[in-house]
C-alpha cells in the first residue's frame, strides 16, 4: 500500500484483521475496513428468540387521556411483554396524513402495571376497621347493623378514620369485603337516604361500560353520580354560555385544513401527542402557526411567533387583538361580505338590546329585546318572551325564526331554522334614521385592586315603544374602545393609546406583548380568515381555561373565532382540547350508564359545589360580596355560599343530599300527608319545615357518607384544596393552617356551625389496579383488572373511530373488571336489601334542564327567589323539578343486568332529539338473549362486558345509522331544512362490538353532535349549523356575544371583558409576587399538564420515572432560583395557607420569572419526604389548592344557561394560586 | 464497483416532539432485562444538552471513532488494534455508570404492606445495582426540555466555539429533540475495535450486529464508538446494541422505534453504495467535504449501470426495486435535505437527520412584517432561534453551507404550498429560488408530511 491510498494506520493491526479470514467464517472486507457474515448467524439467536411471541391483542389504555390509541398487546406464554401501536386506522383521505400510528410513551410503558410491585392483587381492609367490623358481625350477625354499630359509635369511628392512610392495610376475601361495602351502602340508604352515597368515576369516553358498572348500580340506587368536567376546571363555561353546547371541537385530523393555527395555552406535543403530528405537517402546506405560551413549551419550537403573555392575562390580548379586528373590519361603512353574512344569519351581532336607567341615572346594557315586549304581530305567539328581535333595513323590528322560542312548542314547529327569509338585519344602528348617540356605562376591571371601574362610552340607539335598544355588535364596539364618527364618551385615540380598552396599547400593559405584534396577528388573522373562507384555528388548552375568569378569557378568544367567520367550518374555530373527551355514541351511554332504561331522572351532581361544601371548604372563604362582584355592588351581603343555597333552591344547580332528611322519608311524608311530592316539597319548603341539606352542611345528617372510586384517583389529582379533603372528609392528618372565615365574612342564608365535623365519610371504597393516593386513604380496596384484561369500548373527539379493549390476559391473582366487581356488590347488595329495604319511593330534586322546555322557566332572566317572598315556590319552575322513583332494593342486580322496559315505553331523548327505539331492543333481545325470571324477565340481557359495549353501540346514532337518520327526521320536522341526507350514506350501517375488535371504525353522522362527517369529511363542529341552518341551542338560536342574565348584568359580564387573575394577596393575605422571606421567594403557581404521566397515571411508572427526575419536581426559572439559592435537583419546599409541598427543582431558563409549574397529579407517594414544616408526609399539587367559585357558573333556569351534567357548572379552578419556594435546609428524612 | 445494500434511515428532526415513545417501545421491547436496565438502545436527547452518556460527544475525554493521520490514513482515535491488545484488561476510556445513570427502582411493596404507622407510607428509590436506598442525581434523560439548563446544557460540545451565538437566557431560548439509534456505519469504528472480532456488519442488509456467542466482553467497542451506542451487558458480560430490529426488517416491517414514531417522522430504506469508495471517502482531507464524500459512495439506484452490478452482486431484484423507491435515498440525494450525524467521526454514519427549521423569529415580531411572507422568510433564516452553526456542529462538521440549502428548501416548501392550500396559482419561481421545480416540490412535501406508511418505509 502507497501512502497516498487510503488505509489504516498500524500493519500489525491490519494483519490481525487480515488474519481472521482464516479463523471465521465472517468475511473481512478487501480494504481491511469491516467484516461481514450473511444470513441465519447463531449469534443473532438471542433477538429472534426475544422477539417471538404467542399472539397480538388489540387493546388500549382507559386513562383520562384524549389519545384514545389502539394498541398491539404482546403476548408470550401467558404474559404480557410489551405493546406497540396499531397502523390500521382507516384513511383520513387520500391527500393528507394518517391517524397512524397514534401514542405517547405513557401508553407505551404501561405493561410495567402488569406485575409491578404496585399492583393491587387482592381485596384489602384497613386492619383497624377489619377488626371493628369481624368483632360487630360476630356480636349481631347482619352484617347491615355490625356497620351501622361502628359509624354511630363515635369513638370508634374516629379510631378507624384517623387510621386512614396511614398504613395498616390488609388482605381480605371477595365475600367478606362485598359484604362490607355492599352494607354500608344498605345503612345508609335506610338511615340517611341514598343521596349520602355517591360516586366518582371520571370522563366515560375511554372506557364507558367501566364507568357504567358503579354509575348504573348507584343510580339504581339513587346514588347521585359526580360531574369531572366542571371539577376538573376542564369544563369552558364560555361554551354553554356563547353556543349552547357542552364542548364540540375538531378532530385534530381537521387541523390539517387550517391556514392559520394559533396553539393558545394549548401545549401539543406534550398533551396531545398522539395528534402532534398533524400540526407539523400542516406547516408544511403553508399554514401559519402562532405559540402563546408563558414558557418556552415544547410546541413553541414548531411556531412561527411565540406570543408570550404574562400568565393569567390572555384576556386581555385576545381584546386588544379584537379591538383590532373591530375596528378595522367591523367599524367602518362597509363590513367584509364574508363577516357580514355569517354574523347576520349565526351570531346575535345584529340582535337588539335594550339600554336600562341605571340608579345613577347613566344608562346600561339591559336585556334582549323579545318579541313579546312590545307590540308585534309575534307577541301574541306562543313562547313570545322567548324571541329575541333584530332591526332591518327598513328600521322595522323582525323576529328571526329559530330562537328558542321557535325550539318548543307546536306552533314552532318546521320554524327552528336559521332561515333569515326576507329579514335583512341591521348590525349596527349607527346611521340608522332615527338612531340617537347615548352613553352608556361600561365596565373595566383592569384596575390594580382589581374593582369595576365604569366607563361612558356613547353607541347609537333608536327607540321602540318605550325602549331605547342597539345592537350587540354597537355594544361591543363600545365596551372594545372603538370609536366611530359622532359617539360621545371616552375613546382611545390610536392603537398606542394605553388608557382605555382594548387597544394593543392597553393589553401590552397587562401582557407584556408588543402592541405591534398583537395588530399584526390580529391583522393576519381576519384576512386569513377572508382569504380561506374561515379556515383559521384556535387550540385552547388547560393554559388558558384552568383560571377563575376563564370564561371571561375564553369569550374574548371565541369572540375572535365566532366574529370572522371561522365557526363551523372545517380548519377553522375553537379547538377546545382539555379533558373533553368525546363519548360518541353519548345516547347509548347516558341511558345505560344512569340506567334511564329503568328509572328517571338520575341523579348528577356537580362536582365542585359538592366539595366545596362537603369537604367545608366553603368556611375557608374570606371572600365578601365586595370581592365576588368587584364593587358593582350586586351580591351585596352574600357569599358564593349563600349563592350556591340560592341556585340549588331555585332549581339551577343540582344539590346533593338535598335535604335535611332522608329522600326516602320524604316520600312515605307526603303519602302520609296525601299528597303529591311535588306540592308537599314546596308546601314544606314554603312553611319552613323542611330544608335544603346545603343550608346546614355541618349537620350529621347532611353529611356525605360512602363515596366510591373507580378510575379515579381524586386525592391524587383533581382533589383541589387535598388538605381539606383529608381533614373534613376524611378526618386524617392534614396540612392546610388557613383560618376560618371571621363572622363579618360568613354566609349569613346557611347556618354556620361553631366547628366543622372531621371525617363526615363513614365508607371510602376505591377499585384501582395500583397503589395510588386515593387507594391509601381509602377504607376498602379492591383489586381491579387492568385495561389489558377486559373488554369495553374507546372513543374520544380527537379522532372519528371507535375501537375497543380485549382481555391479552384474563384478570390475574383476584383481580376483577369494574363490571364484575360492581355486579358482585349489586348482588350482595340485593341480598342484604331484602331484609333491610325491600321497595322504596324516592323523592329526587331535579335541577331545570337544557335541551328541555324547562330551560324557559326565568323569563329574561330576572332572577326571583322564593325564599325572600319575590315569587312562591313552584316545582320545575322556580325550584327544582321534584319527581319520584320506584325503588325495588331487592332487585338491583337483576336491573343493572337486563336493559329496562322504559326504553320501549318512552323511547330515547339525547340533547331535545327523541327515539323510538322498538325495534333496537328488539335487536338486542336477539343478540343479548333475554334475561329469565326476575325483574328483568325478557328484557334484553346486560349480563356481560361485551353485551354492555353492544348494547350502548346499537342505541346511539354515531353506531347505528338507523337511530341517527331517525334523529334527523325528527329535528327536520322541528327546523323544516333538510338533514337526514347526512346519514343516509349509512342508514344500514350497525357497528358491532365485534366489528371493533377488528379494527377502528370510523362513525356515522348523527344528531348526537354539531357536525357532519358525510362523505369521509373530517369532523369540524356546527358545520350542521352553519350548512343546514340549524339553531345553536341559545336563547337567540345563534352563537351569542351577549348574556342577558341578571347575575352577568349585575356582575357586568354580559359582554367579554378582561378580568385579571384573582389577587391571592388581597383576598388571602399571601406574600406579594416577588417578595422574599424565610418562607422563599413568592412565585405564582401553576400545575399543567405533565410530560411523564397522564394525570397521576404513569407517573409512578418506573420506565417514565427514569426518564424523568424519578419524583415530584417543580419548574422554577433560573433567574428565581438565583433569588433564593436554589440549585438544579435541589430539595425544595413550598408553602402556603392550603399545605406544603416537598420536592425537588428543576432549575431551567425556558421558564419565565416569576412563575413555578408543578405538574399536576404528581402522587406523593414516590420518593416524598416528610415536610420540614410539619415533619408530615409531602403534599400533591392540590396541597396547595383550594376551590375557589364563581358565582355566574351556577346561574341556570334559563335558556342555555340551564343545567346538564358536566354541560355547565362551577369549575373547580386552580391557576390563580400562588405559594412561597424556598430550599431545604435539614436532611431529608421519610 | 462493489455494489452492497445497506437498511438506512432518515429522521425528520423537524417534526420530532420529543415524546420518546420510541425509547420507551424500544426498550420495552429489546433491553427490559436485567443486566441491560441502564440501556436505551434508541434515546432522544435535548439539544442544547449533554445527551446520554452524558458529553459523549467529547471525544477528547472518550476517543472514539476514527481520525485521519497526516499521511491520510485512518486510525482509530483511541489508538490501533495493537494498543487495544495491550490495554485490554484496562480500558480506561469508558463512561462509567455514572455517566450513563444509576438505574433504580423504589421499594414500591411498602405502600401495600405497609403496617399502620404515623404518616402515610412512601416508596423510596432503591439502587438496582447496588439494591441500597440511594439519592437520585442523573438519568438517561436528566436534561430533558433543558431541565437544568444552566449547569448542563451550557456545557453542550456542540457549544464550544460558537458560545457568542448561543445565550441561555429566557427570550433567547431555543431547543430541539435528537433522537438517536445506532448509525449502522458504513466504516464502524466499535467492530474495528472489537479485539474478538464479534462485531460484524451483515453483508445482505449493512445492520451492524454483536455476535452474541463471539463477544468476551472486553468492552472495546464501547470506547471506539464514537456515539456511544454499544453497551455492556453487566449481567452477561456482553456488548450490546441496537439491532435496527433484524427480525423485524427480516419479515418486512420496520423496526420498532420507526413504526412506533408518533410524530411520524422517520423513514427507513436501502441505500446501494460502492464498498470500494468507503474508506476512501472516509479518508478525505478536510472535514467540510465528508458530507459529499459519503453521499458520492451511493448509488443511483435507477442508472442501468448500477442495477446491472448489482445483480451481478447477488442483491435480489426486489431489493433492487426497494432500493429505486427508497424514502432514504430520495431525501439524501435527491430533494438533498438530510444529514449525516456527526461525520467528522469518519464512520459514515447511515441514519441521517432533516435539521429542525425551528421558525420563531422575534426579529419580525415588532417590526410588523409578515413571516410567511416568502421574502421575509427567507430573510429570517439567517436570525433561526435555533443557531445555523449549532446545527452545522452536528450534522456538516461546522460547515454551515449545507444545513442553509436545507432551511431553506424547507421554508420555500411552506410558501410554495401556501399558495396551492389558498387555492391560489403556485408560484414557480419559489422552488426555482432553491434549485427545485414545481414538481419536485410537491413530491417532496408529500414525502415529508403526507408521509403515509407505505411510503415512509
Amino acid at each position: 500500500m502507497s501512502d497516498t491510498k487510503p488505509g489504516f494506520d498500524g500493519g500489525l493491526s491490519d494483519a490481525l484483521v487480515a488474519s481472521r479470514r482464516f479463523f471465521t467464517r465472517s468475511k473481512v472486507s478487501d480494504d481491511l475496513r469491516t467484516i461481514t457474515a450473511k444470513g441465519g448467524r447463531e449469534g443473532d439467536a438471542f433477538y429472534r428468540d426475544r422477539w417471538a411471541h404467542d399472539k397480538v391483542v388489540r387493546s388500549t389504555h382507559g386513562v383520562n387521556c384524549t389519545g384514545s390509541c389502539s394498541w398491539k398487546v404482546y403476548v408470550k406464554d401467558g404474559i404480557i411483554t410489551w405493546e406497540a401501536q396499531q397502523t390500521d386506522y382507516p384513511s383520513a383521505g387520500a391527500d393528507r396524513p394518517e391517524y397512524e400510528p397514534r401514542g405517547c410513551p405513557r401508553g407505551a410503558a404501561f405493561s410495567w402495571y402488569t406485575y409491578s410491585p404496585t399492583r393491587v392483587r387482592h381485596p384489602y381492609v384497613r386492619g383497624v376497621l377489619l377488626d371493628m367490623f369481624r368483632e360487630a358481625k360476630e356480636q349481631y350477625g347482619d352484617p347491615v347493623i355490625a356497620w351501622g354499630s361502628i359509624v354511630q359509635d363515635p369513638e370508634k369511628a374516629k379510631r378507624y378514620k384517623s387510621a386512614r392512610g396511614k398504613g395498616g392495610l390488609v388482605r381480605a376475601t371477595w365475600d367478606e369485603v362485598s359484604e362490607i361495602v355492599a352494607a354500608a351502602h344498605v345503612y345508609t340508604v335506610k338511615r340517611w337516604g341514598p343521596d349520602r352515597i355517591a360516586g366518582f368515576s371520571p370522563i366515560p369516553a375511554m372506557s364507558p361500560v367501566s364507568y357504567t358498572s358503579g354509575a348504573r348500580f348507584l343510580e339504581l340506587i339513587g346514588a347521585p353520580m359526580l360531574s369531572f368536567y366542571d371539577w376538573y376546571a376542564d369544563l369552558p363555561n364560555a361554551s354553554p354560555q356563547m353556543f349552547g353546547d357542552q364542548t364540540d371541537v375538531p378532530e385534530s385530523g381537521d387541523w390539517w385544513d387550517a391556514g392559520y393555527l394559533m396553539m393558545w395555552g394549548s401545549n401539543v406535543p406534550m398533551t396531545r401527542t398522539p395528534d402532534a403530528h398533524w400540526m407539523t405537517e400542516a406547516r408544511y402546506r403553508g399554514q401559519k402557526v402562532i405559540a402563546v405560551a408563558p414558557d418556552y413549551a415544547e410546541n413553541v419550537k414548531f411556531a412561527d411567533e411565540w406570543v408570550t403573555p404574562a400568565p393569567g392575562t390572555d384576556g386581555a390580548l385576545a381584546m386588544g387583538m379584537g379591538h383590532v379586528i373591530l375596528k378595522e373590519f367591523f367599524a367602518g361603512d362597509e363590513v367584509p361580505a364574508f363577516f357580514a353574512d355569517y354574523n347576520k344569519r349565526f351570531t346575535d351581532l345584529p340582535h337588539l338590546v335594550s339600554l336600562d336607567v341605571a340608579e345613577d341615572g347613566t344608562y346600561r346594557p339591559g336585556k334582549f329585546l323579545v318579541a313579546g315586549d312590545i307590540d308585534h304581530p309575534e307577541g301574541g305567539t306562543e313562547n313570545t318572551m322567548w324571541k329575541p328581535a333584530v332591526m332591518d333595513t327598513a328600521g322595522e323590528v323582525r323576529i328571526p325564526r329559530g330562537s328558542l322560542g321557535h325550539r318548543f312548542g307546536a306552533e314552532g314547529e318546521g320554524q327552528w331554522n336559521l332561515d333569515l327569509g326576507d329579514i335583512d338585519p341591521l348590525l349596527t344602528l349607527h346611521g340608522a334614521a332615527s338612531a340617537e348617540a347615548v352613553e352608556i356605562g361600561l365596565p373595566r376591571f383592569d384596575a390594580p385592586d382589581g374593582r369595576v371601574v365604569h366607563e361612558s362610552r356613547g353607541v347609537p340607539a333608536v327607540r321602540v315603544g318605550d325602549r331605547l335598544v342597539t345592537t350587540v355588535l354597537d355594544l361591543l364596539l363600545a365596551q372594545y374602545g372603538v370609536a366611530r364618527p359622532g359617539l360621545p364618551g371616552a375613546w382611545p385615540e390610536s392603537y398606542e393609546d394605553p388608557t382605555v380598552p382594548a387597544t394593543p396599547a392597553w393589553q401590552e400593559q397587562h401582557t407584556g406583548v408588543p402592541a405591534a405584534q398583537v395588530t399584526r396577528l390580529a391583522r393576519e388573522w381576519a384576512q386569513n380568515a377572508i382569504d380561506t373562507e374561515g379556515r383559521g384555528m384556535i387550540l385552547l388548552g388547560a393554559g388558558v381555561n384552568h383560571w377563575y375568569h376563564s370564561d371571561q378569557i375564553y369569550r374574548a378568544i371565541l369572540l375572535l373565532t365566532t366574529i370572522t367567520g371561522t365557526q363551523g367550518r372545517n380548519g377553522g374555530g375553537w379547538a377546545h382540547y382539555v379533558g373533553q373527551e368525546k363519548i360518541r355514541p353519548i345516547m347509548g351511554f347516558q341511558h345505560m350508564a344512569f340506567a334511564l332504561d329503568w328509572q328517571r331522572p338520575p341523579r348528577h351532581m356537580n362536582q365542585t359545589s359538592y366539595w366545596y361544601v362537603n369537604t367545608s371548604q366553603y368556611r375557608y372563604d374570606t371572600f365578601t360580596a365586595d370581592d365576588l362582584d368587584a364593587g358593582t355592588g350586586y351580591f351585596a351581603g352574600k357569599t358564593v355560599m349563600d349563592l350556591l343555597a340560592q341556585s340549588a333552591r331555585l332549581g339551577w344547580s343540582p344539590s346533593y343530599p338535598t335535604f335535611d332528611r332522608s329522600s326516602l322519608a320524604l316520600a312515605d311524608e307526603a303519602e302520609a300527608a296525601g299528597m303529591e311530592a311535588g306540592p308537599y316539597v314546596a308546601q314544606e319548603l314554603k312553611e319552613g319545615r323542611l330544608k335544603f341539606a346545603i343550608e346546614d352542611p355541618e349537620a350529621e345528617e347532611n353529611h356525605p357518607r360512602v363515596l366510591s372510586l373507580w378510575r379515579s384517583n381524586l386525592l391524587g389529582s383533581s382533589a383541589k384544596g387535598n388538605e381539606y379533603f383529608l381533614r373534613h372528609l376524611l378526618g386524617t392528618d392534614s396540612a392546610a393552617t388557613a383560618k376560618e372565615a371571621a363572622p363579618d365574612q360568613r354566609p349569613t342564608g346557611v347556618r354556620w356551625a361553631d366547628e366543622a365535623p372531621e371525617g363526615k365519610l363513614d365508607l371510602l371504597l376505591t377499585l384501582d389496579f395500583r397503589m395510588t393516593s386515593s387507594t391509601i386513604f381509602s377504607d376498602v380496596v379492591l383489586p381491579a383488572a387492568t385495561w389489558y384484561e377486559k373488554h369495553d369500548l374507546s372513543t374520544t373527539d380527537m379522532h372519528p373511530f371507535v375501537h375497543s379493549f380485549n382481555p391479552a390476559i384474563a384478570p390475574p391473582w383476584q383481580t376483577k373488571s369494574d363490571w364484575e366487581a360492581w355486579k358482585t356488590i349489586a348482588k350482595k347488595f340485593s341480598e342484604l336489601a331484602v331484609t333491610h329495604l325491600g321497595t322504596r319511593k324516592d323523592v329526587i330534586a331535579k335541577p331545570l334542564w337544557h335541551d328541555t322546555p324547562e330551560a324557559m322557566a326565568t323569563e329574561h332572566g330576572v332572577v326571583k327567589d322564593w325564599r325572600t317572598g319575590e315569587c312562591d315556590p313552584v316545582p320545575g319552575k322556580t325550584m327544582p323539578v321534584i319527581a319520584v322513583a320506584e325503588r325495588d332494593y331487592t332487585a338491583i342486580y337483576d336491573k343493572m343486568t337486563s336493559i329496562g322496559p322504559l326504553l320501549e315505553k318512552i323511547g330515547m331523548l339525547t340533547k331535545g332529539v327523541a327515539y323510538d327505539v322498538k325495534r333496537e331492543i328488539e335487536i338486542l333481545r336477539k343478540r343479548n338473549g333475554v334475561a329469565h325470571g326476575g325483574a328483568g324477565d325478557g328484557q334484553p340481557k346486560v349480563e356481560t362486558d361485551v353485551q354492555m359495549a353492544d348494547a350502548m353501540l346499537h342505541l346511539a346514532g354515531v353506531s347505528n345509522g338507523h337511530l341517527a337518520t331517525q334523529g334527523f327526521k325528527f329535528l327536520e320536522k322541528r327546523t323544516g331544512t333538510q338533514l337526514a341526507d347526512l346519514s343516509a350514506e349509512h342508514e344500514g350501517k350497525q357497528i358491532t362490538f365485534a366489528d371493533t375488535q377488528v379494527a377502528p371504525v370510523p362513525v356515522i353522522t348523527s344528531p348526537e353532535w354539531s357536525g357532519s362527517e358525510s362523505g369521509g369529511r373530517r369532523y369540524s363542529p356546527f358545520t350542521i349549523n352553519i350548512e343546514r341552518l340549524k339553531p345553536f341551542h341559545t336563547l337567540t338560536g345563534r352563537q351569542q356575544f351577549y348574556v342577558d342574565h341578571d347575575w352577568f348584568l349585575g356582575t357586568r359580564e354580559m359582554l367579554p371583558v378582561y378580568r385579571p387573575p384573582l389577587n391571592m394577596s388581597h383576598l388571602f393575605g399571601e406574600p406579594e409576587l416577588g417578595t422574599t422571606s424565610e418562607l422563599g421567594v413568592s412565585v405564582r403557581y401553576l400545575t399543567p399538564h405533565n410530560k411523564w404521566s397522564i394525570h397521576s397515571e404513569y407517573q409512578d411508572n418506573l420506565f417514565m420515572l427514569s426518564l424523568s427526575r424519578g419524583g415530584q419536581s417543580v419548574w422554577i426559572s433560573d433567574r428565581d432560583a438565583a433569588k433564593v439559592g436554589i440549585k438544579d435537583n435541589d430539595w425544595i419546599e413550598m408553602v402556603n395557607r392550603n399545605g406544603v409541598v416537598a420536592a425537588r427543582a428543576i432549575v431551567s431558563h425556558r421558564m419565565p420569572e416569576g412563575t413555578v409549574y408543578m405538574h399536576h397529579a404528581q402522587d406523593r407517594l414516590i420518593d416524598v419526604p416528610l415536610t420540614e414544616r410539619d415533619g408530615k408526609r409531602g403534599g400533591i399539587h392540590n396541597s396547595l389548592t383550594r376551590i375557589v367559585m364563581k358565582p355566574n357558573h351556577v346561574v341556570g333556569g334559563y335558556a342555555q344557561l340551564s343545567y346538564f351534567f358536566n354541560y355547565i357548572g362551577p369549575i373547580g379552578n386552580n391557576r390563580d394560586e400562588v405559594t412561597t419556594i424556598r430550599k431545604r435546609r435539614t436532611p431529608v428524612e421519610y | 464497483m462493489r455494489v452492497m445494500a445497506q437498511m438506512a434511515m432518515v429522521m425528520n428532526l423537524d417534526k420530532c416532539i420529543g415524546c420518546h415513545t420510541c425509547s420507551v417501545t424500544c426498550k420495552q421491547a429489546w433491553t427490559n432485562r436485567s443486566g441491560t436496565e441502564y440501556v436505551w438502545f434508541n434515546n432522544v436527547e435535548t439539544r442544547p444538552g449533554l445527551g446520554y452518556p452524558r458529553s459523549y460527544e467529547n471525544q477528547e475525554e472518550w476517543k472514539g471513532g476514527w481520525v485521519r493521520t497526516p499521511k491520510g490514513r485512518l486510525k482509530l482515535r483511541a489508538g490501533g488494534r495493537m494498543k487495544k491488545l495491550v490495554t485490554i484488561f484496562s480500558n480506561p476510556k469508558m463512561p462509567s455508570i455514572q455517566d450513563y445513570y444509576e438505574p433504580w427502582t423504589y421499594d414500591y411493596e411498602t405502600l401495600l404492606t405497609s403496617p399502620a404507622t404515623k404518616n402515610f407510607p412512601v416508596a423510596k428509590p432503591i439502587s438496582l445495582l447496588s439494591g441500597k436506598t440511594m439519592n437520585i442525581e442523573w438519568s438517561a434523560n436528566w436534561d430533558d426540555d433543558l431541565a437544568g439548563s444552566t449547569e448542563h446544557a451550557v456545557r453542550d460540545e456542540m457549544i464550544k466555539g460558537i458560545e457568542d451565538k448561543v445565550k441561555f437566557e429566557f427570550e433567547q431560548t431555543f431547543m430541539f429533540y435528537l433522537p438517536r439509534i445506532c448509525e449502522h456505519c458504513l466504516n464502524p469504528s466499535c467492530a474495528a475495535s472489537c479485539p474478538s472480532g464479534a462485531i460484524y456488519k451483515r453483508e445482505e442488509d449493512g445492520i451492524v450486529l454483536v455476535d452474541q456467542d463471539r463477544c468476551r466482553g472486553w468492552r472495546m467497542c464501547v470506547s471506539g464508538c464514537p456515539y456511544k451506542k454499544v453497551y455492556f451487558n453487566h449481567k452477561t458480560g456482553k456488548a450490546e446494541k441496537c439491532t435496527f430490529c433484524y427480525p423485524r426488517i427480516e419479515v418486512g416491517i420496520p423496526t420498532v422505534c420507526a413504526e412506533t414514531c408518533v410524530g411520524r417522522l422517520r423513514y427507513i430504506g436501502l441505500v446501494l453504495y460502492d464498498a470500494d469508495k468507503v474508506l476512501e471517502a472516509a479518508s478525505v482531507e478536510n472535514e467540510h467535504d465528508l458530507y459529499m464524500a459519503q453521499r458520492e459512495c451511493f448509488l443511483d439506484p435507477e442508472d442501468p449501470e448500477v442495477q446491472r452490478a448489482a445483480r451481478e452482486a447477488g442483491i435480489p431484484e426486489d431489493w433492487i426495486d426497494a432500493a429505486q423507491r427508497s424514502p432514504v435515498w430520495a431525501l439524501i440525494n435527491k430533494y438533498e435535505v438530510a444529514l449525516p450525524l456527526h461525520p467528522e467521526y469518519r464512520t459514515m454514519p447511515m441514519v441521517w437527520y432533516i435539521p429542525p427549521l425551528s421558525p420563531v423569529v422575534d426579529v419580525i415580531k415588532d417590526t410588523g412584517h409578515d413571516a410567511e411572507d416568502r421574502d421575509n422568510l427567507f430573510a429570517a433564516i439567517e436570525a433561526l432561534r435555533i443557531p445555523v452553526e449549532y446545527l452545522a456542529n452536528l450534522f456538516t462538521a461546522g460547515d454551515v453551507g449545507p444545513v442553509n440549502d436545507v432551511l431553506r428548501k424547507l421554508a420555500a416548501m411552506r410558501s410554495y404550498m401556501r399558495d396551492i392550500n389558498l387555492g391560489r396559482d403556485p408560484d414557480d419561481s419559489i422552488p426555482a429560488a432553491v434549485g427545485m421545480d414545481g414538481e419536485s416540490m410537491y413530491e417532496m412535501f408529500r414525502l415529508l408530511a403526507i408521509a403515509k406508511y407505505s411510503e415512509r418505509y
